[in-house]
């Protein structure tokens, strides 16, 4: 059914459909629409799953963990700070191969304190284990919880994944959203069925400790879960085209790729804005293209070189940057294109809720094309000392 | 009734001999029976218990973190209550992650209610990662961040109150009991998680290794803690104290001078001002629970 | 042997360590005095002291670590330490 809704709560609307048995999440701006949602239909009965109002976000995920770990399915959201709390947990949560599907509404990390929107939350946890999903519309945000869990429950997987999108931008915003009915959620996203669980009819220990005799074989494990993910993201995102028509077979996108000179990186919301500003260009006669991430985790590298053959520049839009060094997804795209003589430009855009308007994209395509990048985009000179 | 007979937690595990938290653990699966999940923190239980792949527990098991034992186990009962099942969530923590770390998710968990026991073994410090003071390691004893030395008599603060922080959250049970009393021990686990809400009991587990004394005392040192007011054996209901246990009281000096962890109280000078500030905390347990066994004639 | 995912163990592994191996001393165990009282089953830290058919308690040397609790809480006193022979 079609409805006009908030980005947060279509995306409550799809978790709702999931039938999580146990919600444990900490309010923080810009989730607490959802985490609000989802309480609201607790109380009038049209989610049946124990809300858990926990102290902490470091007590969310941990609750989610004890409850996994029970043979619950489970559901949290939280961004920015929360996640950052959180971060000590991600990592035991993927240790544990424990399914556990979060919603992360991308916002600037702290300090300065930032309630707006930027990606280095979930980007900074990018080494934790935990995959990957990044939506440019809140269509999107809403189908890839499906997909999310469906990926994550699966047995040859078994890590846990971020549904991440963009703070404020697509979660506070309307748009038509075409939402599914509980019968098709049914019928693509399985009953939960645990590979492991707490029971006394079969009594397991979860989370020992490994010794170095047996530690490395446990990460690599998590390394080819991590491998298998792309081709179930890949089945899984082909079979909710089959069932619904709109089709998430891609690890990335394309935009206007095929005959790109210069060609855009970028994930999340404003995607969409590049388009358009492509569009324009194209009609000016530029030949520019988007190549569109939509899975960070795990990393679509053979994707990228594929959809870039030909492309002679390539302008990454990072939404985040690794101080001291470049920001996170110019320097994997980087790695990715090494030896393929295609110019890498990284420019750090749209921190802490930064606008970026068509012109900006306009600008940058004109400074990579003069070979200029590896840089911060946009900066107010006024303001700086 | 408790089966006294069950064994639940398995030989193998690499504890010290004479572990008090190791005798722990096996009196409470005890009281708690098999139908029993265990979440446990980081420590020295869950590191002797658990090194992959030897595993010495014999109910469903988790470890996930240092410091949210309870959070965890607020998810295990919050599932089981929705798949109806019937099992009895306990958490068996230490002091570290019980005092210190673990603070926020056991205040968050006992506030919101949830059915599980918490059960602290105390041995008094940071016992796992080599004997370092935590909130429960009591007044004047050396640790290794709380030494004593040319210019310090050890820990410079008294034992925080976890127990009566936990009542006063409306915790329905809460009780303190030692190994060295362990049908005590017992009963009062078998009461816990036979009570909807959430419990707590706090028992005294002597540490040879981190106290120093040999392992074969363990027993009688942890005697000596109760029969010298020191550790307070008693249960409350509601918050308020229910049931205490008496003793004809020793002096505290016969508790401290077996220690090696409260030496320096003896040698190379006697500390009077410090080990009278014990004998005062002692005094002040006896009045304030009534400790003292009013005998017919007086002592010799 | 294959890795259980997610670092998981069931029962009964821990009786590969045989943690008999560590003992300086040995309990013996002399059913004299005797009272099958059963402190010396409650007490040990191991659990490795186990009730017979004749309701008297023996020791399972393979995990005894001789931290000496049972014989200095036998109320009967029919415990004795014994060096571990070479």
């Amino acid at each position: 059914m079609m409805q006009f809704m908030e980005g947060s709560y279509a995306v409550a609307d799809a978790v709702r459909l999931c039938r999580p048995q146990v919600v444990s999440a900490y309010p923080i701006t810009p989730q607490t629409h959802i985490v609000e949602a989802l309480a609201d239909m607790v109380a009038n009965c049209t989610l049946d799953a124990e809300y858990i109002t926990v102290e902490s976000e470091f007590s969310a995920l941990s609750a989610c963990i004890g409850a996994s770990a029970a043979g619950s399915r489970v559901y949290s959201a939280t961004t920015s700070q929360g996640l950052a709390l959180m971060f000590e947990v991600c990592f035991n949560v993927a240790g544990m191969r424990l399914p556990i599907v979060m919603t992360i509404v991308n916002r600037a990390l702290s300090a300065p304190l930032s309630i707006w929107n930027d990606q280095q939350d979930s980007i900074s946890l990018r080494d934790s284990g935990w995959m990957q999903l990044y939506a440019e519309d809140n269509q999107e945000a809403t189908d890839l919880h499906y997909l999310a869990y469906r990926v994550a429950e699966d047995h040859q997987i078994l890590l846990p994944i971020f549904v991440c999108f963009d703070g404020f931008i697509l979660s506070h915003t309307y748009e038509p959203v075409e939402t599914l009915t509980q019968e098709q959620a049914d019928a693509y996203v399985p009953a939960f069925s645990p590979y492991a669980k707490l029971d006394p009819a079969d009594p397991i220990s979860f989370g020992m400790f490994a010794s170095p005799d047996y530690y490395m074989e446990f990460r690599y494990e998590m390394d080819r879960a991590m491998d298998r993910a792309k081709e179930r993201i890949v089945q899984a995102g082909k079979e909710f085209g089959k069932q619904f028509g709109r089709d998430y077979s891609g690890l990335i996108e394309g935009y206007r790729l095929d005959d790109a000179e210069t060609a855009f990186v970028a994930m999340g919301s404003v995607c969409g804005t590049v388009k358009d500003a492509i569009d324009e260009m194209r009609a000016q006669g530029r030949k520019v293209g988007l190549l569109r991430i939509r899975c960070y985790r795990p990393f679509p590298g053979q994707e990228i070189v594929k959809a870039l053959q030909g492309v002679q520049r390539v302008a990454v839009l990072d939404k985040n940057i690794s101080l001291g060094s470049k920001g996170a997804v110019g320097l994997e795209v980087k790695d990715a294109l090494y030896g393929s003589g295609i110019s890498v430009f990284d420019y750090i855009v749209g921190l802490g809720g930064r606008d970026m308007k068509k012109s900006d994209i306009a600008a940058i395509a004109a400074m990579a094309e003069k070979g200029q990048g590896d840089q911060f985009y946009g900066l107010r000179q006024e303001v700086l000392r | 009734m408790v089966d006294k007979s069950l064994e639940l937690f398995d030989c193998g595990h690499r504890a010290c001999g004479g572990c008090g938290p190791a005798l722990a653990a096996r009196l409470i699966l005890k009281g708690a029976g098999k139908n029993t999940i265990v979440v446990s923190p980081t420590g020295c239980l869950e590191v002797f218990s658990t090194p992959y792949p030897e595993t010495a527990w014999k109910v469903p098991w988790i470890h996930s973190l240092f410091e949210n034992a309870a959070a965890v186990a607020s998810g295990v009962e919050a599932s089981l209550k929705k798949q109806g099942r019937s099992e009895k969530v306990v958490v068996i923590g230490g002091d570290g992650a019980t005092f210190d770390i673990g603070v926020l998710c056991i205040s968050g968990a006992f506030e919101r209610g949830h059915d599980f026991t918490y059960i602290c073994y105390d041995n008094e410090a940071y016992m796992n990662t080599g004997i370092q003071r935590s909130g429960a390691t009591p007044f004047a004893a050396s640790t290794t961040t709380s030494p004593a030395g040319r210019c310090s008599t050890g820990n410079k603060r008294p034992k925080k109150d976890m127990p009566q922080i936990l009542a006063a959250h409306g915790a329905p049970y809460v009780a303190t009991a030692s190994i060295s009393y362990p049908a005590d021990l017992m009963q009062k686990v078998e009461k816990a998680v036979n009570t909807k809400g959430p419990c707590y009991i706090q028992v005294h587990a002597p540490c040879a290794t981190g106290w120093g004394f040999e392992g074969n005392q363990t027993m009688k040192v942890g005697k000596l803690a109760v029969e010298t007011g020191l550790s307070v054996m008693y249960e409350m209901s509601d918050g308020k104290v229910t049931k205490v246990k008496k003793v004809v009281r020793k002096p505290v000096e016969e508790y401290l001078s077996v220690q090696k962890r409260f030496r320096h109280l003896f040698k190379p000078v006697r500390r009077d001002a410090e080990i009278a500030q014990i004998q005062a905390t002692a005094d002040r347990n006896a009045e304030k629970y009534g400790l003292d066994i009013k005998l017919k004639k007086p002592r010799e | 042997m294959a890795l259980n995912i997610g670092c998981t163990a069931r029962p009964g592994k821990s009786r590969s360590n045989r943690t008999g191996a560590w003992r300086v001393f040995r309990p013996v165990f002399k059913h004299d005095k005797c009272t099958k009282c059963g402190i010396c089953a409650l007490v040990c830290p191991e659990g490795c002291v186990e009730e017979r058919e004749d309701e008297f308690y023996q020791v399972n040397y393979e995990f005894c670590k001789g931290c000496a609790l049972c014989a200095e809480e036998c109320p009967a006193e029919d415990i004795e330490m014994e060096q571990e022979g070479k």
